[in-house]
């Protein structure tokens, strides 16, 4: 065990990952001698080679179009998208190709590759640097969708997502690199040295992908959230005393329906959060799976706490992401309903 | 901005020479002279032989004569191979266009009188070479002994689609002749044949990729994508457009035709371009051949151009009399590959007329036995024979997740209460 950073993580599930399986490869612009603009890929060209770890031309679909050239050889690519923002020239080869490439051939050929990028906001990032693309992705049949919140989970995640045999995109909360974020912008950053789930091991282990995992159990409602919004929502339970039971989705597909049809038939009251936007966002697609299966549980209607279907914007960010004030509405609009 | 004295803009869109109705007139192309290119050594660079990308390598001659240093050494029993390769090419198109409009199938792509384009290159390449070609392709599996009822049931959808009834007609895939999957988005295979090439390259193994896609497809972005990344690591690869002139109803001006060549694309990337007539299946040969042993040497990519002309409509959706002059087709000055190869065997006195009609009937009959075959298995739409409905769930994901499992269980609940077949 080791204290780590969720970067930490994600460079030693690489690491592990590269030392197991020499069909590994790492490719992404700046991630070869550099180790990355966040540096999740640092060292591992230096450890294994200039021809498994490598930068490539600024060109994402490009990127992805080899990736999935690369897995149909039968490789393993681990591509990183610099930012998450970044990923749409991309999305016809992940979409069209990388999705469907299984279906398409009735196993002829797979695409078991796994596309890192780091996703969110509330780091000043502007509307460049800030989205949530989710909702994008777990739209498409055939892709897997997985967004870690802890250094445990984001390794144990990343390394199930590289041996799973189909596509995962593997969302980063960049906002929660370093260390947990309570939703309060103006107070001192912590270190994830403090939190439990930084007590990473050295070596391999699996968080298999579509299970949830309920951060705190609760009575009076269920919260559902996912990514930096996991850590936003604990610390909101916690500092007004809310009996809350808090769900990390931490694979949106394939989803973990029975974890939270469970919690709402207890609670009768459920909220749904994340810093993506609202309007056909993954919240929506919970809340109407919530509605269908668990409507005579339901004492008030789900509550979608989400950012405003605006771009990201840059000065505004704190007035746009979804914090403690937004949370504060919804709560007492889920309490006495 | 108006007044301020300076010349008015204008927006220039291309138009194609000759549309319905027009007399077509191909007297001022200058059809190049057959055996005159020199062929430069496999180590060459880029820059040195940037002239291929604006001459047209050619080997076969008005009389059927294979002349100059690309015409290859290959037996006559390797050329009447070719030969019949393309033959039965063309009447298994000619049939399977049939097929859809006697209601069989909803959709087909001949690839008429660009034969020689993928018969060509598949007798080029080595067999385990790995291909990524567009839906016009089908030689290639024909010249590697694919079997035709495999193709049949595919474009049928029937029971005996190994894709089981997934892809629309001609979208084959074909894991054991080193086939990928046909996508029918464009151009998207380009960087995927790089990204395998390079695969092959970290691997240390010795197979190359190929792709292909039309020239109105080297607009997509994925071909500047594809061009980019084999330069930069040097894949080894032979990427090829078939220039065939017609985009649906949209002609090689709206790829860029008017300005430049294709192959002249290879340029600004720094890797080996070649121009070649498309309709001269040695030529062809002999291109790939280069580019093969090149990216075999560790000289990195060549993009081939390879001229011809699509005889027929884009698929079985367009009439392209309503948008080109029918006299193209005849008046074509770079002739049919079929009858220009078939010229060069006569007049080595490897074949004659009676054989070649032998080989028609022979072709027709095998086409006809198999197609029979092919439809015991059932036809797309009869309702009968086709895969079962769960399989539509299968192979999203390696394994079934619940959501699916459960839309199935829907779908087969949703069928039973109206009464439908399971």
């Amino acid at each position: 065990m080791t204290s780590m950073t969720m970067l930490q993580a994600i460079n030693s599930a690489l690491d592990v990952m590269m030392s197991r399986d020499p069909d590994v490869v790492v490719l992404g612009e700046d991630v070869g001698y550099f180790g990355g603009v966040f540096k999740a890929t640092q060292g591992l060209q230096a450890k294994y080679g200039k021809t498994r770890v490598f930068d490539t031309p600024i060109n994402e679909g490009g990127i992805i179009g080899v990736a999935v050239g690369m897995a149909a050889y039968g490789l393993r690519p681990v591509p990183e998208i610099q930012f998450a923002d970044y990923i749409y020239p991309a999305f016809d080869q992940l979409v069209s190709e990388a999705a469907r490439l299984r279906y398409r051939s009735a196993g002829d050929f797979t695409a078991p590759l796994t596309v890192r990028s780091p996703m969110g906001g509330g780091i000043f990032g502007g509307q460049t640097h800030s989205q949530s693309p989710e909702g994008i992705f777990t739209h498409v049949a055939g892709l897997k969708t997985v967004i870690p919140s802890t250094p445990y989970d984001a390794k144990g995640l990343l390394i199930a997502s590289i041996e799973d045999n189909d596509p995962v995109i593997f969302l980063e909360p960049k906002r929660i690199y370093n260390g947990p974020f309570d939703g309060h912008y103006d107070r001192p950053v912590k270190s994830w040295a403090q939190h439990p789930a930084s007590d990473v091991p050295d070596g391999h282990y699996v968080v298999p992908l579509g299970k949830a995992a309920i951060v705190r159990e609760g009575e009076d409602l269920t919260i559902i959230a996912y990514g930096t919004m996991v850590h936003v929502v604990a610390a909101f339970a916690e500092e007004n005393g809310i009996d809350a039971e808090i769900i990390d989705l931490r694979t949106l597909v394939p989803l973990d329906i029975d974890t939270i049809t469970a919690s709402v038939e207890k609670t009768g009251r459920c909220m749904v959060v994340h810093e993506a936007t609202r309007t056909g966002g993954f919240g929506a697609e919970i809340a109407a799976e919530i509605q269908e299966r668990c409507f005579y549980a339901l004492e008030a209607p789900v509550q979608r706490v989400t950012g405003w279907d605006t771009p990201y914007p840059h000065a505004l960010e704190w007035a746009y992401f979804p914090g403690p004030v937004r949370l504060t509405q919804a709560y007492k609009k889920l309490m006495e309903a | 901005m108006r007044g301020r004295n300076l010349p008015r803009l204008s927006l220039h869109v291309p138009e194609p020479r000759f549309r319905p109705g027009d007399a077509v007139d191909f007297t001022d192309f200058a059809v190049p002279v057959a055996g005159a290119q020199a062929r430069p050594d496999i180590s060459a660079g880029a820059r040195e032989i940037s002239g291929f990308a604006y001459e047209m390598i050619r080997v076969l001659d008005d009389a059927g004569r294979a002349i100059g240093p690309w015409a290859p050494s290959l037996s006559s029993d390797r050329l009447r191979n070719m030969l019949r390769q393309m033959v039965l090419l063309r009447i298994f198109d000619d049939r399977f266009f049939r097929a859809q409009r006697q209601g069989k199938t909803s959709f087909y792509m001949k690839s008429t009188g660009e034969e020689a384009t993928s018969i060509g290159a598949a007798h080029a390449l080595h067999d385990d070479d790995m291909c990524f070609p567009s839906y016009r392709q089908q030689g290639l599996l024909i010249a590697r002994g694919y079997p035709l009822i495999e193709m049949m049931c595919q474009i049928y959808s029937n029971s005996g689609d190994h894709l089981k009834g997934r892809q629309l007609p001609v979208m084959y895939s074909a894991a054991e002749k080193s086939f990928f999957s046909i996508s029918g988005n464009l151009t998207t295979q380009y960087p995927q044949a790089v990204g395998w090439a390079m695969g092959s390259a970290i691997k240390g193994d010795t197979r190359i990729a190929a792709a292909w896609c039309g020239e109105g497809s080297t607009a997509e972005g994925d071909f500047h994508s594809a061009l980019t990344f084999a330069a930069v690591y040097r894949a080894p690869v032979v990427l090829n457009i078939i220039n065939n002139q017609w985009a649906i109803s949209s002609f090689s001006g709206f790829a860029g035709a008017e300005s430049t060549t294709f192959a002249a694309r290879a340029i600004g990337y720094g890797i080996a371009g070649l121009r070649v007539d498309g309709n001269d299946i040695l030529a062809v040969y002999a291109a790939t051949e280069w580019a093969a042993e090149r990216a075999r040497a560790g000289h990195g990519p060549t993009l081939i151009e390879h001229f011809t002309y699509r005889a027929e409509g884009h698929s079985t959706s367009d009439d392209p009399s309503r948008y080109r002059a029918a006299e193209e087709r005849t008046l074509w000055p770079l002739g049919d590959p079929i009858v220009r190869l078939k010229q060069h065997l006569i007049m080595m006195g490897e074949w004659d007329d009676e054989r070649h009609e032998a080989l028609e009937k022979e072709c027709v009959a095998t086409v006809r036995e198999i197609a029979r075959e092919a439809e015991a298995k059932g036809v797309l739409g009869d309702g009968l024979r086709h895969h079962s409905f769960e399989t539509m769930f299968e192979d999203v994901f390696e394994e079934l997740p619940a959501h699916l499992r459960e839309q199935r269980d829907q779908m087969i609940a949703e069928r039973e209460a109206a009464g439908l077949k399971l």
